[in-house]
């Protein structure tokens, strides 16, 4: 028997409608299992406080600054060389061999699993350079593993911006150096504040990278020497350690509810970008 | 094309060259640090006795990787049967049937999942999944299906966004031509937009496949970490990246150099993946 | 009168494609001339070898020589910043900066590191003035010059070409797109701005270019067919092609 394409047409429909909306369920269920578990946990004392007893009690005050340290400071290093190696791309060379190589390295870093950065990190960092576990050392890790996004972002964004103002600036007497500043990078801005918003999400959001670079220290950093614990790592710590569920959930809350809008920023962000020009 | 030195421009420009060089500085740091810590091993115990080796005892002297790889393929194609069609129909849902301010909502959130960190999938897994398969199936529930599952969701961002490039890219006379034969929405979909997209939706399922093969902490968290070759759905078992995350904190002297050997053959299988899906087939689209 | 620019046997050529197939010409100082031709006859890649823009074209191949004041702008060693400085530039399509009406003005000045505000404010307000563009915007300088209208921006183009102070000044079919209101403004400014520059002005609207223009040259697919005082060009010109295109024959 053939079956009517109509019916099988309708059919599909369906199906596909109910796996969009199961999928988007799937995030919506995680959100609402963090929130509705975490929530009862998360309160001023928790954010400001530090933790004792392993993490069984007290908060995760020194987790919150070691988190926001590893961010800043890999986009601190990141932004620079990631938008700088954009700007050679796009504004200071033709497509040639060499350009080629570049994009093969920056696609080959952007692929790497996080957990081979982490072994990198610190047979380089930790041990070869004597860093030790530290805020340093983690830093230095996540700045490469963040880099391809940096690089990527900004090259399109450099990319979207029309070739006529470049024209135009050239035509005003200024050189190419004074057109990327003045011209092209003031409009491209919010793409390249895209992949930096998505790279804190990644720094933020990473445990594998981080743990053996910057180790796990419960104490607050004070010196790029320190060793420190970010919010994923304490979350995985006491989690895994099965130290406490209720702390575990209230970081897992704050984590995720930083990450979910830094990416809403991102989004933000880039739908700006992209309707400057369109 | 004629040129004109001024000092500055050529100053910034070797700036920049050395900016764009450090991805490649990086790169080769990365595969000589781990490289120069993990063949003297393959050279000490013999390649076939560590990728072939059963049995990993390294404070023993026993290398033997091969469960791990085994698992670690086994963790990826489970992955894959779950995420694949989950996110190439949602990808299609996405390219043919929403309208444009569904799109607008679904596309981001979608991609937010990507956002999740592995950790809190990780304990999802291990305080939903993994007791519903204990009670329900059978087995600890640490297991090949517990992991697949939630590597399968965790793949999704990589399958729908890259495969929804790949059919969006498909022109629209394909689809219009398609139509004035008659034919139904559906029946252009199979036979006319995937087939046309087919090497980009392809791509997407290896650079799924990268993913779910690299993932370290969700799987430490709910694979059980068994050494051996998992025998059913249900059986623990241990990957490649578990087995480094698992025991770098604490290991010395060869055991250390097992882990960075272990790291050499997860880099190889990372950079075949990443070759196939970045050249062998976008250069075809 | 004195000679400002010299170009003698200037070839470009594209890959294979021979765009100027031996302009010589001079320019003077202190006129307009206004350089006319059917489309492909080259005339916007002779202004763009003026001012150097050439050098973003990929593939071009140049011959030849250009002087002005009597140096080869197309030597190895011209610092061609310096050269568009001095040589500003108005093209057809007005193109302005996504920032204020002022930053747009100011742009080139800052370039030159002029950062005292009285000095810029000064510049602003004379190079709009000469521009016939300030009374319009007086009063609304930080608004952001894309809001302006298509003749508003061209003439704001032609504003932030003056706050430049080049020598000379290259217009490539300025008034294209604009409707007569705006294109008089233009024209007007025009005739008023030769007293301080030597203006080369692109067409492809004979009318124009014989109202405002003092000498003009016939260009036809890449070679220059006759060059004259306007008045004589327009009333008695030597060659049957000039007189063909001159009376709407083709073009």
């Amino acid at each position: 028997m053939r079956i009517n394409p109509r019916f099988t047409n309708k059919f599909v429909q369906i199906g596909l409608n109910l796996q969009a909306f199961f999928t988007v369920g799937i995030l919506v269920i995680i959100v609402a299992i963090i929130c509705f578990k975490g929530l009862p946990y998360v309160n001023f004392e928790f954010i400001f406080s530090y933790p004792e007893d392993m993490g069984r009690l007290g908060g995760i005050f020194p987790s919150i600054v070691g988190t926001i340290l590893l961010a800043l400071l890999s986009i601190l290093f990141a932004t620079p060389l990631g938008v700088g190696t954009a700007i050679f791309l796009t504004e200071y060379t033709k497509e040639s061999k060499f350009t080629k190589i570049i994009r093969f390295g920056v696609e080959s870093l952007a692929g790497i699993p996080s957990i081979l950065y982490g072994l990198f990190g610190f047979i380089f960092f930790v041990i070869k350079l004597r860093m030790g576990w530290s805020l340093l050392a983690g830093v230095l890790t996540i700045t490469i593993m963040i880099l391809p996004t940096i690089i990527r972002t900004s090259e399109e964004a450099i990319k979207a911006v029309p070739r006529n103002l470049r024209i135009v600036s050239y035509s005003l007497s200024a050189t190419k150096w004074e057109t990327v500043t003045k011209v092209v990078l003031p409009s491209a801005i919010p793409g390249i504040l895209t992949g930096i918003m998505l790279s804190v999400g990644r720094a933020v959001g990473e445990t594998a990278a981080v743990i053996f670079t910057m180790g796990s220290s419960l104490r607050l950093p004070t010196s790029l020497f320190d060793s420190g614990r970010t919010m994923a790592v304490h979350f995985y710590i006491l989690a895994r350690e099965g130290i406490s569920m209720e702390k575990a959930y209230g970081t897992a809350l704050v984590l995720v509810v930083s990450i979910l809008l830094i990416n809403v920023v991102a989004y933000y962000l880039m739908n700006k970008a992209i309707s400057k020009y369109s | 094309m004629i040129k004109n030195p001024v000092k500055k421009e050529q100053l910034v420009k070797w700036v920049l060259v050395t900016f764009a060089l450090s991805s490649l500085l990086f790169l080769f740091l990365i595969f000589i640090f781990i490289l120069f810590e993990g063949l003297p091993l393959f050279h000490k115990i013999g390649l076939k006795n560590i990728i072939l080796g059963f049995k990993w005892a390294p404070t023993k002297g026993s290398f033997g990787i091969f469960p791990m790889i085994v698992s670690s393929f086994l963790v990826t194609f489970g992955a894959l049967i779950i995420g694949a069609p989950m996110g190439l129909s949602c990808a299609i849902y996405l390219a043919e049937y929403s309208g444009k301010r569904l799109k607008m909502f679904l596309k981001p959130a979608l991609e937010l999942l990507a956002g999740i960190p592995s950790v809190v999938y990780g304990f999802l897994g291990v305080v939903y999944i993994v007791p519903i398969i204990r009670d329900y199936i059978g087995g600890s529930g640490f297991s090949l299906l517990a992991t697949s599952i939630i590597l399968g969701i965790m793949i999704l961002p990589t399958v729908i966004s890259i495969s929804f490039d790949a059919l969006m890219s498909v022109p629209k006379t394909y689809r219009e031509g398609s139509f004035a034969m008659g034919a139904t929405k559906w029946q252009t979909i199979h036979k006319v937009v995937i087939p046309a997209a087919k090497s980009g939706i392809l791509a997407s399922f290896i650079l799924g496949m990268g993913r779910a093969i690299g993932e370290t902490m969700a799987v430490i968290m709910i694979a059980g970490n068994a050494l051996r070759i998992p025998s059913s759905i249900l059986d623990p078992l241990r990957t490649l990246t578990g087995n480094i995350a698992l025991e770098l904190a604490y290991a010395t002297g060869d055991h250390r150099l097992g882990l960075f050997s272990t790291g050499i053959v997860l880099l190889v299988i990372i950079m075949i993946l990443n070759y196939i899906a970045n050249f062998g087939i976008k250069r075809k689209m | 009168m004195s000679t400002k620019i010299a170009i003698s046997g200037l070839r470009v050529a594209f890959s294979k494609n021979e765009i100027l197939k031996g302009i010589t010409i001079d320019v003077h100082r202190n006129t307009i001339t206004g350089f006319m031709g059917p489309s492909g006859s080259g005339k916007t890649t002779l202004i763009s070898v003026i001012n150097r823009m050439i050098d973003f074209e990929e593939n071009a191949h140049i011959d030849g020589e250009v002087h002005i004041d009597g140096h080869n702008i197309l030597d190895g060693g011209q610092n061609t910043v310096e050269l568009r400085r001095r040589v500003g530039t108005v093209f057809a399509v007005p193109i302005p900066l996504p920032r204020s009406i002022y930053e747009n003005i100011a742009y080139g000045p800052r370039l030159r590191g002029i950062g005292d505000r009285i000095m810029l404010h000064y510049i602003v307000e004379d190079s709009l003035k000469k521009a016939f563009l300030w009374d319009e915007v007086k009063d609304r300088l930080s608004m952001s010059a894309l809001k302006l209208s298509g003749g508003q921006q061209q003439r704001l183009c032609l504003a932030r070409t003056l706050a430049l102070k080049p020598e000379i000044i290259l217009l490539d079919e300025p008034c294209s797109g604009l409707d007569p209101i705006s294109t008089a403004k233009i024209e007007d400014a025009l005739s008023e701005l030769k007293k301080d520059f030597t203006i080369i002005l692109v067409s492809n609207n004979t009318k124009q270019i014989a109202r405002i223009t003092d000498f003009s040259a016939f260009f036809y697919l890449g070679e220059l067919i006759e060059y004259d005082t306007t008045e004589r060009l327009f009333t008695k010109p030597s060659v049957k092609k000039t007189e063909d295109y001159i009376q709407g024959k083709f073009g």
